[in-house]
């Protein structure tokens, strides 16, 4: 064990910074990190025990004790749910004889839930040992827990049923599925490796390239739409010798997946556009942060950077150029939906809790170890290689004024058609639905970016997806009118804000909870309609909060009670405001159990 | 004169009488108050019961056994208004830290495990006597068992806000907080 630790931490040079990737390395080979190992690391590392534990604690996918041979992580996000979850989650239960939470007593298989997992197009999903098990059902599920009585191997259990493009690749042998429905100009039009890089060393320079994208008026495609071109030339000019490329791919918003097809299908598209980043901001190091929930991609990922470096598109001397080098490293993160936020992501690769920075500095100025960091959503690298090779000019005559190009949508929930569409942006919810083959008659609402998005009612279906109507990240989850809206939707997501909130503002740590305790007394059928008008109100707080995440953190209740204020009203409107829920006789007999059995 | 005096009562729940004693740095200005009041049940003055029908009703403390339920109950009943006075009233405050252990767990932490009883209750008894109030499954915030009107929040609430909000109630007049009085970081 301790050869195992010391090793590992051989293999990142003793670099404090990198003790994600210690934490995960040591946990792929130990199973997970007991005090001991703790011990360990830190006499090797030569920080305290508590620099260790407060990183270990602020993942889910860390475990500080056994987990189980087998460990079982059923995705709990809405659509998981909307597509029999729980009838899986019984079988499993009842099949392993322990409830979700627990290990079996011979340590065999763990059950655990976990916030989506990015398969919203298959569910219900889980991981497995790491490993996505896509559109289970309770006879497979009979099948997995049986297989794994039996010993069998991870691979042996998920079969070769693989997905089909690069899933089925010998590397990935995953078996999700892409569901690319529909293919734009832009990401999933025709692309050969290395064009772009071929282009910029023979004809353009640094400033040629910003200047490009400058004019193309690329938005970030993270959600926040900050223009691209800017970012980089911020970082260009930023002082230092020593910058840093980031592209984030820890899509954590539950709805959304897009980021899982494009690394799956066109990874060197995403990998040379940050190299293009690199060039022109004048960076050479570049690290793509990887959600631990597709670590699964990771050694076909590293392979198609070895296959690019072999090809002489990275390392040094990029395209024959003096002076033009470039290297990318895959940092995997451990569960933390607030590190989808650019400077908790980069104090989580710096091996800390992800927790966000205070701004400014920004991280363009002080960012990864305090050096100037670009850090960009997926898609946005991918536009940038398609916009310096086809030209600003071209990516403009798409979109609308405030929103050129496409957009890569997640589209999931009560549909018969959920993947992966490229859509120009001037599309209409409507547009979406109709693609998709949901019959518009049965759609209750539409959740549009997400949990921290909004939810949308029929009167807003003719808006139009665009920065200067209705802003999106690129996920739309489909609520038909069989759903309860409260339970299965509302709830589902101020649960999940509620574990994700990072803790460090008052107000998200605090009125998370409030929320989600409100609107399950609501479901309880004990709400009041003070209740409503409370959450209504009290969501003004969450402003002050320091991150997106936090500001955003009511907004699946707020914008529902906006658009649904009728089915709130349905549910508490016999109620009066004297009526409280409280039960004497229920709070006290913990108390009588406890002295009757004596 | 004392016709047109507002009656107050208060009462500590499960609090730490903190909330009291910064009621009680409101220094010399407790003489203009019981110029503008009366006391009722209160532990200031020691009157165990209410005597007559209360207008302002002061609660420190949120509720961890049945008493507290049932005196907060009374006082609803005896009290125009209500007011929770501090984090505890509030929120549950530091007794709420108990709301994710079990019931049974803390009990035996408190009479049998912990330290400073280990070595002395070798018979391990926890005291259950019927005229000890039953402990409830968790701390509640009084507003979870009753309507409350008003809050005042601190841990204790600072002595001016405790002045300021019971004159502006008793008089009428605009209540004035500045920023200072309920800043506390």
């Amino acid at each position: 064990m301790g050869n195992t630790i010391n090793a590992v931490i051989k293999k990142y040079n003793g670099d404090e910074t990198r003790l994600m990737d210690i934490l995960l390395d040591i946990q792929t080979e130990l199973g997970y990190i007991s005090d001991w190992t703790i011990e360990q690391i830190s006499k090797a590392l030569d920080i305290p025990t508590v620099e260790i534990i407060q990183t270990l604690s602020f993942y889910h996918f860390f475990h500080r004790e056994p987990k189980g041979k087998y460990t079982i992580y059923l995705n709990d996000s809405v659509v998981s749910n909307f597509y029999g979850k729980e009838e899986v989650k019984k079988v499993f239960e009842e099949e392993a004889g322990i409830k979700f939470g627990q290990v079996t007593p011979d340590g065999l298989i763990g059950l655990f839930e976990t916030a989506c997992i990015g398969m919203s197009d298959q569910e219900p999903a889980a991981l497995i040992n790491e490993q996505p098990f896509p559109s289970l059902t309770p006879e497979k599920a009979r099948k997995i827990i049986k297989m794994m009585k039996e010993g069998k191997s991870i691979e042996d259990i998920k079969g070769n049923k693989y997905g089909e493009g690069n899933n089925s690749h010998y590397l990935m042998r995953s078996l999700v599925n892409n569901n690319i429905q529909e293919r734009g100009a832009v990401i999933f039009s025709d692309y050969t490796p290395g064009d772009a890089i071929k282009k910029v060393v023979k004809e353009l320079s640094s400033t040629d390239i910003i200047e490009e994208i400058k004019k193309s008026y690329l938005r970030g495609r993270g959600g926040a739409g900050f223009p691209t071109g800017l970012k980089w030339e911020i970082a260009r000019k930023a002082q230092g010798d020593i910058k840093y490329i980031f592209c984030n791919a820890d899509e954590g918003e539950p709805g959304t997946f897009k980021d899982r097809v494009i690394l799956t299908e066109l990874p060197k598209l995403v990998f040379e556009g940050m190299i293009i980043a690199g060039y022109a901001v004048g960076a050479k190091y570049g690290i793509l942060y990887l959600r631990n929930e597709y670590r699964y991609m990771r050694e076909y990922l590293e392979h198609v950077l070895q296959e690019m470096r072999d090809d002489g598109l990275l390392g040094k001397f990029i395209g024959g150029k003096k002076g033009f080098d470039f290297d990318i490293r895959i940092q995997c993160g451990a569960g933390a939906y607030v590190c989808g936020e650019e400077s908790a992501l980069i104090e989580s690769a710096e091996g800390k809790r992800g927790e966000p920075r205070d701004r400014p500095p920004f991280p363009v100025e002080s960012g990864y170890l305090n050096r100037p960091t670009v850090v960009n959503n997926v898609e946005t690298f991918c536009t940038a290689v398609k916009i310096i090779l086809n030209g600003a000019e071209w990516y403009n005559r798409m979109g609308t004024k405030e929103s050129r190009g496409t957009k890569v949508l997640s589209v999931s929930g009560d549909c018969e058609r959920p993947g992966i569409y490229e859509v120009e942006w001037g599309f209409s919810v409507n547009d979406i639905l109709r693609k998709a083959g949901a019959k518009t008659h049965e759609v209750l609402a539409v959740q549009v970016g997400g949990p921290s998005g909004s939810c949308i009612s029929e009167k807003e279906f003719n808006r139009i997806l665009a920065y200067e109507d209705l802003a999106t990240g690129g996920s739309l989850i489909i609520i038909g009118k069989k759903r309860n809206l409260i339970k299965d939707v509302v709830l589902n997501f101020q649960k999940f804000f509620m574990e994700e909130s990072c803790g460090s503002c008052v107000p998200c740590r605090v009125l998370t909870v409030i929320y989600k305790n409100i609107i399950e007394k609501i479901v309880r059928g004990e709400g009041r309609s003070s209740d409503i008008e409370n959450l209504q109100k009290w969501a003004v707080f969450m402003k002050n909060n320091r991150c997106g995440l936090g500001q955003t953190a009511t907004n699946p209740t707020i914008t529902a009670i906006k658009n649904f204020k009728f089915i709130f009203e349905e549910s508490v409107k016999n109620n009066s405001e004297n009526f409280y829920s409280f039960n004497e006789n229920e709070a006290v007999k913990e108390y009588v159990e406890i002295f009757n059995k004596k | 004169m004392t016709k047109n005096k507002k009656i107050i009562a208060t009462t500590s729940l499960a609090g730490c009488f903190g909330c009291h004693m910064s009621f009680l740095d409101i220094d010399e200005r407790i003489i203009n108050l019981i110029e503008l009041v009366e006391f009722n049940k209160s532990p200031i003055n020691d009157i165990k019961k209410f005597t007559k029908h209360c207008d302002i009703g002061i609660i420190e403390g949120g509720c961890c056994n049945d008493e507290n339920i049932h005196v907060l109950r009374e006082f609803r009943k005896n009290c125009d208004i209500l007011i929770s006075l501090g984090e505890c009233a509030i929120m549950g405050g530091l007794p709420a830290m108990r709301n994710g252990i079990p019931l049974k767990e803390c009990l035996e932490e408190a009479y049998i495990n912990g330290p400073t009883v280990k070595d002395v209750n070798s018979q391990k008894i926890i005291p259950c006597d019927p005229d000890i109030p039953k402990i409830l499954n968790k701390v509640y915030p009084c507003h979870e068992i009753v309507k409350i009107d008003y809050f005042l929040p601190g841990c204790p609430p600072r002595a001016d806000l405790i002045w300021n909000a019971l004159y502006a109630l008793v008089t009428g007049n605009e209540l004035l907080i500045p920023y200072e009085v309920f800043k506390y970081d």
